[in-house]
């Protein structure tokens, strides 16, 4: 257990001291953290000229209380390092204070390659989180192991000669995370006015035409590319995680809340499939059977309506509360279906649920075995579903939900009906949900295995690795993250595949929290609410200790 | 055999599981009440522990059959001390991973949740690549007969053990939040960690020493769940939940609150449990979660400790 | 005082016949007799022209009494300013007519429209913005990553109706609602001189600019009754003089304003009436000029101590309540017949010289 201190690393340094000397409580502590990174992701509240005094030395924070925690928490000889390769901020798009500080006054410094400079306490401190780091990865890249042997595959996995490569690796990050910042500093000071103020040119709508025309051509064509059918498969993997992800976005991004159980809603859509369009897929069956085109409607309003009624009560208390409520609703929904075997065939599962065909005057056709035309049919249904959020995003409700995630308390006071409109994000998220559990269905088998939480925690992670609040962000974080699923389902158990998932999600908390994809909205109110002006979610304020 | 036949059995067993219960729910009330927070990877916190208390237990447990005596006393100490190690350890590194980086830039709250979800996510399959996905059986450290006979209810050393070991770790927690420097620290930040830091409290130890005294109680209450019933590598999310609902049915934030919930739901659980169907035991809690949560969300004894959102 | 009663006792009937707001009656009908005097006791008018009504207001935090029995009358048209020594409850007075807090005791009633009266004690802050009732922060509270005009435009579209399947499709009446919702939004934007920010992130502002955007975005609501938290607060005296300006010109258009306000020279420019709170009672009511002369507001302003104030805060209502209704009467033509629309225009004169050369609230102080 050692070994997940890894990603602390580059947060480890940033703590104003030297290791393990104890640090003065908040202002001290917290103020040498922040410092940089509010230096980096808080244009928006200033005026040019007080961005250009940001790159000055000692004035990182907007704020003069900022200002003076940074200069009485800092120790002058680790200033320097512990403003490159500390922060995380640093590590993303964020420029650094320290670094510019030691290029204005390169008379006092020596060269970032000076092995004094090198190896001061901070970054020696920061080689051995990346050592560790390396060890962590051997280890969940190695042999798995049984619990006759606890730590054998770990201890193997240390000491097999891999570990060279991984421990290479740890160095040369270090590396580039140490100088990096002398890199990064230069090309900053070369490119100067590098923020603009960022409030102008807003309200445009939507991405560039040209560009999402290309995205378009990409995900028609690329399918064709792949020959196999486990590729093929992959590709409809991909669009029903897609299509999950919009929907939960909905929830997390727009909405700002949490939902951790949101596959029972898809599990939902799935199991009224089976029950109202098949006599025999489940012992429990409507008394007529449908088309499951038809059972679309049907899923959506069901899966909404588990949705209100597990919101309403729930949303009215503390946000938080929402998500151990989901998380425990999602548990339940998996041990019914996996224990009612008299209704839903318990773990044995829905076999036989027919596919999805059109029987109209003139077309007459079937989704049959083959996933490509399935994976046609998603990718319909993802263009519609982003272009209505996109319309909801910026219409009257998208507004409503933006200022509930900004103010809470203002919105309220402005007339927005609060609580409603967050029941409604959650309805609209469940009943993504339930369609496309009726197209996962419709491939004609499922069992309750794929309705377990992991799978509600990979839709969270899809959404916060492409980008809370972006369309596009979501859907392209279903084509990395199940192209990553994919890629691993060879070379290790399914099941460890989580491992790396949980990673990512833990990474991108810390490095990159806006998501591989922005948005640009959600970018900017993580940004202020981190500078302490407004809010970034409907959870309330953040905890204690937080603020710098 | 109707219910009442089996009433003083039912809440033996009830009290045993339900101080288990207790003891986790200590770990979310803490962090709940200095930080405001639900952690939701307690649960392998819990996990963790109680892997390494059972794996230090079972590598000095000796060749021949079932030891009694002194020997009983010390593989059970050792099982407890090293869990409960294991579990500081892992809320240490929980806090130092998936938290502090956050606190420094002053993320949003959703980010914390989100962070824990993926530690505990890591956590679980981590455990279940290392230590095999099946459970894993510790083997009875002492002769477990029945000690004495209550109302017809049959007392065993086990159940004597963990319900004797546990109330002793909630006392001592009381004790160390009530009356020492450390718990006035606690409930300092607790009740408003600004003032805190201007009263000198240093905020950063007290929010570690947290998760740390959190991670001890789930770590020893992991190995005796390990005890009772056997360990595995999702073994931490039913527990957790429970627990949560206990602290929330006690009121999040207090600490007598979180012991008193954690009974109740045991007591609750255990009943339920046998006049309806035991598989569905779990989701009893989850009814009584949404019942505290609609009715009474402040839960039975307030939120004392923490402030009230 | 036989007269005040009756005045109530006859304002209870009137409410009897609303069975809209039936807690309002309750707590109206508990108040004769079981209460001390209130200093609203000689303030007559008929409920046809008030717009709204607290009466006998309590709330309490635990032991602490943040408000005590505070009643509060406001007619139509009217700049009621609220005053007070810090922690003498002006924004939990606020916080009770918003819904922002709960009230243990009393009731507060508001008329959208007169003879249309609605209980807001108990209603969700939302719904009470939505009957017409729209508010500032003392702590500016934008939303910092919308837009200036999305701002604003958060305030407009409160009333509209349209539902998520109708913005889907893109029907012809949800575009239009939207298009009405930016153009009055651009309006009030212009009204309160942001025309030129409209694109800007709130956050980006300058603090003035703020103060003035959450104002528009109040009005997007199209309230009847604007509460302001202390909008002056953090001004410097070019923008308190703009924001003069701009709160009589949002009286002009018939909203009336319920103002907290530490700046003496603006309570005075501006409001028609001032009521004086003190410990979480109301110590004083009146115009402007009385209020000023009142002994318990220059005790409770100049630092009486806690133990005297209290004491004097007895005596005191029955002085003021004598000397309100009577220095009223001259003045602003009398409370029964057409006072609002006299107050107004007494006031308007004085407001609308007051903030051109800026020597208007300074002067308009040594005048009072």
């Amino acid at each position: 257990m050692t070994g997940p201190s890894g990603p602390s690393g580059p947060s480890g340094p940033s703590g104003p001291g030297i290791p393990g000397q104890p640090t003065f409580p908040s202002r001290g502590g917290t103020g040498a953290g922040p410092g940089p990174g509010p230096g980096g992701v808080d244009p928006g509240a200033l005026d040019p000229g007080e961005t250009l005094a940001l790159t000055t030395r000692g004035t990182a924070g907007p704020s003069p209380s900022r200002r003076a925690s940074l200069g009485s928490g800092d120790a002058p000889s680790s200033d320097s390092a512990t403003g490159q390769a500390g922060s995380p901020g640093s590590v993303g798009s964020a420029g650094s204070v320290g670094v510019t500080s030691g290029g204005w006054e390169p008379g006092n410094r020596r060269p970032p390659w000076h092995p004094a400079e090198l190896f001061s306490p901070a970054r020696l401190r920061l080689l051995g989180v990346m050592v560790l780091v390396g060890l962590l990865a051997a280890v969940v890249t190695g042999r798995t192991g049984n619990s006759d042997k606890p730590l054998q595959a770990a201890w193997d996995s240390i000491v097999d000669p891999r570990i060279v490569l991984f421990l290479v690796l740890a160095v040369a990050l270090w590396l580039v995370v140490v100088l990096g910042g002398e890199l990064r500093a230069l090309v900053t000071r070369l490119a100067t006015p590098v923020r603009a103020p960022f409030a102008t040119a807003y309200g445009r709508r939507g991405g560039p035409i040209g560009l999402n025309l290309v995205l378009l051509a990409v995900a028609i064509i690329a399918p064709l590319l792949f020959s196999t059918a486990a590729q093929q498969s992959m590709v409809n993997d991909i669009g029903i995680y897609a299509l999950l992800a919009l929907g939960l976005n909905v929830v997390v991004g727009y909405a700002g809340l949490l939902d951790l159980g949101y596959i029972a809603f898809f599990a939902i859509g799935a199991y009224a499939t089976a029950y109202f369009s098949s006599q025999t897929a489940m012992p429990w069956h409507a008394p007529f059977t449908l088309n499951p085109f038809f059972v679309f409607p049907i899923a959506l309003i069901l899966a909404g309506l588990a949705g209100v009624i597990l919101g309403a009560p729930t949303l009215r208390l503390r946000g938080d509360y929402l998500a151990i409520v989901t998380l425990g609703f999602g548990e339940i929904i998996q041990i019914v279906a996996n224990n009612a075997d008299s209704i839903t065939n318990g773990a044995r599962g829905a076999f036989g649920v027919p596919h999805l065909s059109i029987h109209l005057p003139g077309i007459d056709y079937t989704w049959g075995i083959e996933p490509l035309p399935y994976y046609y049919l998603l990718l319909a249904i993802i263009v519609l579903v982003m272009i209505a959020f996109g319309r909801l995003e910026r219409s009257r409700i998208g507004r409503s939900w933006a200022a509930i995630r900004e103010d809470e308390i203002a919105a309220e006071a402005t007339g927005v009906a609060t609580l409603r409109l967050k029941l409604l994000a959650f309805a609209i998220g469940a009943s993504v949900s339930g369609f496309a559990g009726v197209l996962f269905a419709s491939k004609q088998f499922f069992n309750p295995q794929s309705f377990s939480l992991q799978a509600s925690f990979f839709v969270v992670a899809v959404v916060i690795f492409g980008g809370l609040g972006s369309r596009l962000g979501v859907v392209v974080g279903a084509v990395v993250l199940q192209g990553l699923a994919f890629y691993l389902r060879d070379k290790v158990q399914p099941a460890d595949r989580y491992i790396y998932f949980g990673a990512v999600i833990v990474v991108m908390m810390i490095f990159r929290p806006q998501g591989l994809v922005p948005s640009r909205r959600r970018r900017r109110e993580i940004e202020l609410s981190e500078a302490g002006i407004g809010g970034a979610d409907a959870l309330g304020p953040a905890p204690t200790g937080a603020r710098p | 055999m109707g219910f009442f036949d089996q009433f003083w059995q039912l809440t033996i067993d009830g009290l045993m599981v339900g101080s288990l219960y207790a003891v986790i729910a200590l770990g979310y009330t803490l962090v709940y009440g200095v930080l405001q927070l639900i952690n939701f990877a307690h649960s392998e916190v819990f996990m963790l522990g109680s892997f390494g208390g059972l794996f230090a237990a079972r590598a000095l447990l000796p060749d021949h059959g079932v030891p009694g005596g002194f020997e009983s006393v010390c593989l059970v100490a050792v099982g407890l001390g090293v869990g409960a190690a294991c579990g500081a350890l892992a809320a240490f590194t929980l806090e130092r991973v998936a938290y502090r980086p956050l606190r420094r830039r002053a993320a949003p709250r959703l980010a914390y949740l989100i962070s824990a979800i993926g530690a505990s996510l890591f956590a679980v399959n981590l455990a279940g690549k290392e230590f095999g996905r099946q459970n894993v059986d510790l083997p009875d450290l002492f002769h477990n007969g029945t000690v004495f006979t209550i109302f017809g209810a049959q007392v065993s050393t086990q159940s004597l053990v963990i319900f004797g070991v546990a109330i002793a770790m909630l006392i001592g927690l009381d004790r160390l939040v009530a009356g020492t420097r450390l718990g006035q620290g606690i409930r300092a930040v607790a009740q408003d960690a600004d003032t805190a830091v201007l009263m000198g409290v240093n905020v950063e130890r007290i929010i570690i020493v947290t998760f740390i005294v959190g991670g001890l109680l789930a770590g020893a209450g992991g190995f005796l769940y390990a005890m009772t019933f056997n360990a595995s590598y999702n073994m931490g999310f039913v527990p957790g939940v429970k627990a949560f609902t206990a602290a929330v049915l006690g009121g999040i934030g207090n600490v007598r609150g979180a012991m008193l919930g954690g009974l109740l739901l045991g007591l609750v659980e255990s009943y339920g449990g046998y006049l309806f169907q035991a598989s569905y035991k779990d989701v009893i809690a989850f009814l009584v979660l949404v019942a505290i949560l609609m009715i009474r969300p402040s839960g039975l004894l307030g939120e004392r400790l923490g402030r009230a959102a | 005082m036989s007269r005040g009663g009756s005045h109530r006792a006859r304002r209870a009937g009137d409410a009897v016949a609303h069975p809209s707001d039936p807690r309002g009656t309750g707590a109206a009908q508990t108040v004769p007799g079981a209460r001390r005097p209130s200093v609203l006791d000689g303030v007559g008018g008929d409920p046809g022209d008030l717009v709204v009504e607290a009466r006998d207001l309590s709330l309490r935090f635990g032991g602490v009494t943040s408000l005590d029995g505070v009643s509060l009358r406001q007619r139509r048209g009217e700049i009621l300013a609220v005053i007070g020594p810090n922690g003498a409850g002006k924004t939990s007075l606020f916080n009770c007519l918003t819904g922002a807090y709960r009230p243990q005791q009393g009731s507060v009633i508001f008329w959208p429209q007169p003879g249309r009266p609605a209980e807001l004690v108990g209603r969700r802050p939302h719904s009470i913005t939505r009957l017409g009732v729209a508010r500032t922060f003392q702590n500016i509270r934008l939303f910092p990553a919308l837009s200036a005009l999305e701002n604003v435009q958060i305030g407009t579209e409160v009333r509209q109706k349209y539902g998520p399947l109708s913005v889907v499709l893109g029907l012809p009446h949800a575009r239009r609602a939207e298009r009405e919702g930016v153009h009055r939004a651009v309006e009030l934007l212009d009204l309160v001189g942001l025309r030129h920010r409209t694109h800007e992130l709130a956050s980006s502002l300058p603090y003035g600019e703020q103060r003035r955007l959450e104002i528009a975005r109040a009005l997007g609501t199209e309230p009847r009754l604007l509460l302001l938290d202390e909008p002056a607060a953090g001004t410097n005296p070019a923008e308190k003089r703009d924001l003069a300006a701009l709160i009589t010109r949002i009286a002009d258009t018939g909203v009336s304003v319920l103002l907290i306000e530490h700046d003496m020279g603006l309570v005075m420019s501006l409001a028609t009436s001032v009521a004086v709170l003190n410990f979480g009672r109301m110590i004083a009511y009146g115009p402007p000029a009385e209020v000023q002369r009142d002994p318990a507001v220059i005790e409770a302003y100049l630092g009486a101590s806690a133990d005297a104030a209290t004491s004097a805060a007895g005596p005191v209502p029955t002085s003021s309540a004598s000397a309100g209704p009577t220095s009223a009467g001259p003045t602003s033509a009398g409370p029964t017949s057409a006072g609002p629309l006299l107050d107004d225009a007494a006031f308007d004169g004085d407001a609308q010289g007051g903030p051109g050369p800026g020597s208007g609230p300074v002067g308009r102080k040594e005048l009072g």
